[in-house]
């Protein structure tokens, strides 16, 4: 039952962050996915990411669709307003949402069934108006809460538990988004915190859409030899060659910056984004070449991750609709509503 | 053929004109300045336009019909047909009455096999005077439209300073199109001076009736509705005849929500309050309105039947979790595609209980463009007073068509109903907030808005939940919350538009209808009347039913329900909603896609009557 909480008395003092809030204050309810599930370590990680970012819990709004990944958003941050809407209908709402307060923090938490299935226009859309968002995607190539059927993500040759192996191509959200004009996106592996909190710190900075792709292995029905989203497969194929870190703009960040030519871009809110170890010709800027080094790497049966493309200079949502920089929820209504001389004046138009 | 052979018994202000076209050609701008000339001198007019889903070269007709008492729903009995689509010349002569009148282009010679004996054919050599008269191929095509008008001025006598005041109007910014209108406009107007008796029996003289009424179609009054109840977030998706609604709501807003920002540096900016956002679909387009409504902003969509066949899915999360949503339905004719651009109330049992499982909306009907305009913003009060989706049901007749309605008129003293939303101060004082406790009296539970305190933070979920807010698949805690909202949608029944009531002394029958009926149905009452059947009358405006309804038609020996659908969706509604008992209620239904006639209405009653 997603409503059991955890006990909130700490076994040893927790550290606080700038808020004064400790790790459990960004917890949520105890999870009731399988012991093991990728999902769990996702999780974990958004819960050390707002954590460190000592992001007000109350100014987060965590929204998803239908599946094992969108129960996921009772476990972390109890404190922010949530809401668990339709199968493949999380953006929709969340660009709704942001459409009338963009002052709140949107944290989409999706699965391959529910964005690359079912979603997979409301998603493509999403992308291309830029709805300022963290964009989760737990890939795990299977539908868990149905038992095992494969996903759109599924790759070829992937076996599921029981039945043939997969022979249909599979969409990745990556290179959709390439194409899409996505002005963020990354791919990790819920089996490596240390790289997705830095990458999930730097989506929230981001000035738009920010797709994570994580790999995140459903232990009951995808985690067997032949499956390509297994804990095994992730830790002999990823390739770790785009690392970056995420230096928020509260701190030193000047003193951080190495001057060994490391690339450093920065994020609209000034915090900046530090790869660490990026190879010799990749430039996270260059849509053609991130999609062709993926695809090199794909061709050789490996799994790129890191923050893998970012542009900073796209216009959000509101930036094209020319909005003003509060909420439009926040607009009383009087101020909204011309009265009664100016509906006089326009009827003549009328006559 | 002479004229006095024919017998047309002389009328002022009683008439109607058919105009067949073929779809394309600018025949709709000469066709509503005709409509609008004779709102102009004060005459009660309606114009519909009865047109196909096509851009260029089908037929479609516009029809006229001009009456001193106001009914002016559409008529069947054209006294002149503007013969303009030769494809469609047959039916279109035989829809004459008899001794009307067709006026048709001479240009080329009538087929013999045409001619009726009973109807003057009125011959313009409308191609021929604009072929000589103009240069550009173009222009010709389109001054053909204006020529005809031209005659039809004088040929009704109509007011020729009011058609070049419209034309002067129209044309403000170019001249050279000003004149090039006006021209044609008079060399048919001569011609039909100087070759016909003008003007013909039935003309137009000038009234006072619409003074102080506009001429404006359904879509844009419910633009404005939206507006003035401050809508500030918009999804939607393109779709026939609902679309203008989304037009005119940007237009307006571009108008009434830019507002000018002076920066630190004294530059002046504008910024919008308001963001529309054209969806990839109708499912996007009514999360859209989720997301927002959830957010505390006002927001609606605009759509048609297909549109929310598609919406289904997430108007049951609405209305299970309790959020806000306003839907403007301008119907169409269903099922599937159907026929876009023919009206129907066939939408009536689909919005009321759209989405599976258990559900039932509220439901505003709105008979004309006035009532678009004071029930959009009936409807975002409804909305968030409720916390539910509420549906518009407009039609493509009130929709697309421009009605007589008296001006709109707004009081500044207007209060918006928010419905229960708890404030940060609020959640202060209290001990702890539960999104589904604490109901009201009329069963509705306050809510906070995302970005509220950590204290009102809560986790909407589609699922079971219980009356805290919290997941529950124990049947008493379902069953707890689901009751309460079959509660709350019989206590709205006190707020959505009260039905309209109309008692006559000695009346045995009753005639209910919904919507764009209203017209054709007042003017059935006042034919049946003078025949000796007298009838009150029942315009339900709104769902779920006031008592008054079951009332109404547990009080007539006969009811008739009038409305515009295949399956009686009214009638089936009333009886199931109401108790009412089915079989004292008789269905008067026209459906084939062409606004009501009051003439189909007085034929069923009769007939009932005397079966």
């Amino acid at each position: 039952m997603p409503s059991i909480t955890k006990p909130l008395i700490p076994l040893a003092p927790l550290a606080k962050n700038e808020l004064g809030l400790t790790i459990r204050d960004y917890e949520g309810a105890m999870s009731t996915l399988c012991a093991g599930c990728g999902h769990d370590s996702v999780t974990a990680a958004i819960v050390h990411a707002f954590w460190e970012l000592s992001t007000p819990p109350h100014s987060i709004a965590k929204l998803s669709g239908i599946g094992c990944s969108s129960k996921t958003p009772t476990y972390f941050v109890r404190g922010a307003h949530g809401f668990n809407s339709a199968h493949g209908r999380m953006a929709t709402i969340a660009t709704g949402a942001y459409a009338a307060n963009r002052e709140l923090t949107y944290l989409g938490i999706s699965g391959d069934g529910d964005s690359l299935s079912i979603g997979l226009g409301h998603m493509a859309h999403a992308i291309r108006r830029n709805v300022k968002m963290v964009y989760v995607i737990e890939n795990n190539g299977v539908y868990g809460l149905t038992k095992g059927q494969l996903s759109a993500s599924a790759d070829i040759g992937s076996k599921p538990k029981k039945g043939e192996a997969n022979i249909i191509a599979p969409i990745d959200p990556i290179m959709l988004g390439l194409s899409l004009g996505a002005t963020f996106l990354a791919r990790s592996f819920s089996g490596d915190k240390e790289q997705l909190i830095p990458i999930l710190k730097a989506a929230v900075a981001h000035n738009g859409l920010a797709l994570i792709d994580v790999i995140s292995p459903c232990v009951t029905f995808n985690d067997h030899e032949g499956s390509t989203k297994s804990y095994r497969f992730m830790r002999e194929h990823e390739v770790k060659e785009v690392v970056a870190d995420f230096v928020p703009l509260r701190r030193e960040i000047h003193a951080s910056i190495p001057s060994d030519g490391t690339r450093v871009v920065p994020m609209h809110d000034g915090s900046i984004v530090r790869f660490r170890s990026v190879p010799e010709d990749y430039d996270p800027h260059d849509r053609s070449r991130v999609e062709e080094y993926i695809r090199e790497h794909h061709a050789r049966g490996e799994v790129v991750t890191g923050l893998l493309y970012v542009d900073e200079s796209g216009q959000t949502l509101h930036e094209m609709g020319n909005t003003p920089s509060t909420g439009l929820n926040k607009i009383p209504l009087a101020d909204l509503c011309p009265g009664s001389s100016a509906l006089e004046a326009l009827q003549e138009d009328f006559r | 053929m002479s004229l006095d052979v024919l017998a047309h018994a002389p009328t002022v202000n009683d008439f109607s004109v058919k105009l067949a076209n073929v779809n394309g050609t600018g025949s709709a701008s000469a066709n509503s300045l005709l409509m609008q000339a004779i709102f102009r001198m004060g005459v009660p007019v309606s114009g519909k336009n009865l047109f196909p889903s096509n851009i260029q070269g089908l037929p479609t007709w516009y029809e006229i019909r001009v009456n001193a008492q106001g009914h002016t729903a559409r008529s069947l009995d054209y006294d002149l047909m503007v013969a303009m689509n030769s494809a469609t010349y047959r039916e279109d002569i035989a829809d004459v009455v008899h001794g009307g009148y067709v006026l048709y282009d001479s240009s080329w010679p009538l087929d013999p096999d045409l001619a009726r004996e009973d109807v003057t054919f009125l011959g313009v050599p409308l191609a021929t005077m604009c072929i000589e008269n103009f240069v550009a191929p173009r222009e010709r095509i389109l001054m053909k439209n204006i020529a005809y008008a031209g005659s039809l001025v004088a040929l009704l006598g109509i007011d020729v300073d009011v058609v070049a005041q419209l034309l002067a109007e129209t044309f403000a910014r170019n001249e050279h199109l000003r004149e090039s209108n006006q021209k044609a406009l008079q060399l048919g107007y001569d011609y039909a001076i100087e070759n016909f008796s003008c003007p013909l029996p039935f003309s137009v003289a000038p009234m006072s009736a619409t003074n102080e009424s506009i001429l404006i179609d359904g879509n844009t009054a419910a633009a404005l509705g939206c507006l003035y109840a401050g809508a500030t977030v918009t999804g939607w998706y393109p779709i026939t005849p609902a679309t203008a609604v989304m037009d005119n709501f940007q237009r307006l807003c571009q108008k009434y929500r830019r507002v000018a920002v002076t920066g630190e540096d004294g530059e002046t900016t504008y910024q919008n309050n308001f963001l529309i956002v054209q969806a990839e679909d109708e499912i996007a387009a009514i999360g859209i309105v989720l997301g927002a409504s959830w957010s505390g902003a006002r927001s609606f969509t605009s759509t048609s039947g297909p549109g929310i066949s598609l919406m289904n899915e997430l108007l049951g999360l609405a209305y299970y979790t309790e959020i806000p949503a306003v839907v403007i339905d301008v119907q169409r004719t269903g099922p599937s595609t159907g026929m876009p651009t023919r009206t129907q109330q066939a939408d009536i049992l689909l919005c009321a209980y759209a989405s599976h499982g258990d559900t039932k909306h509220i439901l505003t009907f709105p008979a004309n463009p006035a009532e678009c305009f004071e029930m959009a913003v009936t409807c975002f009060d409804l909305a968030e007073r409720f916390q539910t989706p509420v549906f518009m049901l407009s039609d493509l007749d009130i929709g697309m068509n421009d009605w007589v309605v008296p001006k709109l008129t707004w009081d500044d003293n207007f209060v918006p109903d928010r419905g229960r939303v708890i404030s940060d101060a609020q959640l202060a004082g209290m001990k702890e907030f539960f999104r589904y406790s604490h109901e009201d009296a009329e069963h509705v539970t306050a809510r906070t808005l995302p970005g509220s305190d950590e204290k009102g933070a809560y986790f909407i979920r589609g699922s079971g939940h219980d009356q805290f807010g919290r997941y529950t698949e124990k049947p008493e805690e379902y069953q707890q919350v689901v009751d309460r909202l079959a509660r709350k949608h019989t206590a709205a029944a006190a707020h959505v538009p009260a039905p309209i009531i109309e008692t006559r002394e000695g009346a045995t029958v009753g005639l209910i209808t919904l919507g764009s009926c209203d017209l054709a149905v007042r003017e059935a009452r006042d034919v049946l009347a003078e025949a000796g059947i007298v009838c009150d009358y029942m315009r339900v405006r709104g769902f779920p039913f006031v008592g008054s309804v079951r009332e109404f038609v547990e009080s007539h020996e006969h009811c008739f329900v009038v409305e515009q659908n295949r399956d009686g969706q009214l009638r089936t509604l009333i009886a199931t909603e109401t108790g009412a008992p089915r079989e004292s209620m008789a269905s008067i239904l026209a459906y084939g896609g062409f606004p009501l006639s009051a003439r189909t209405v007085i034929d069923a009653v009769t007939e009932h009557l005397e079966g």
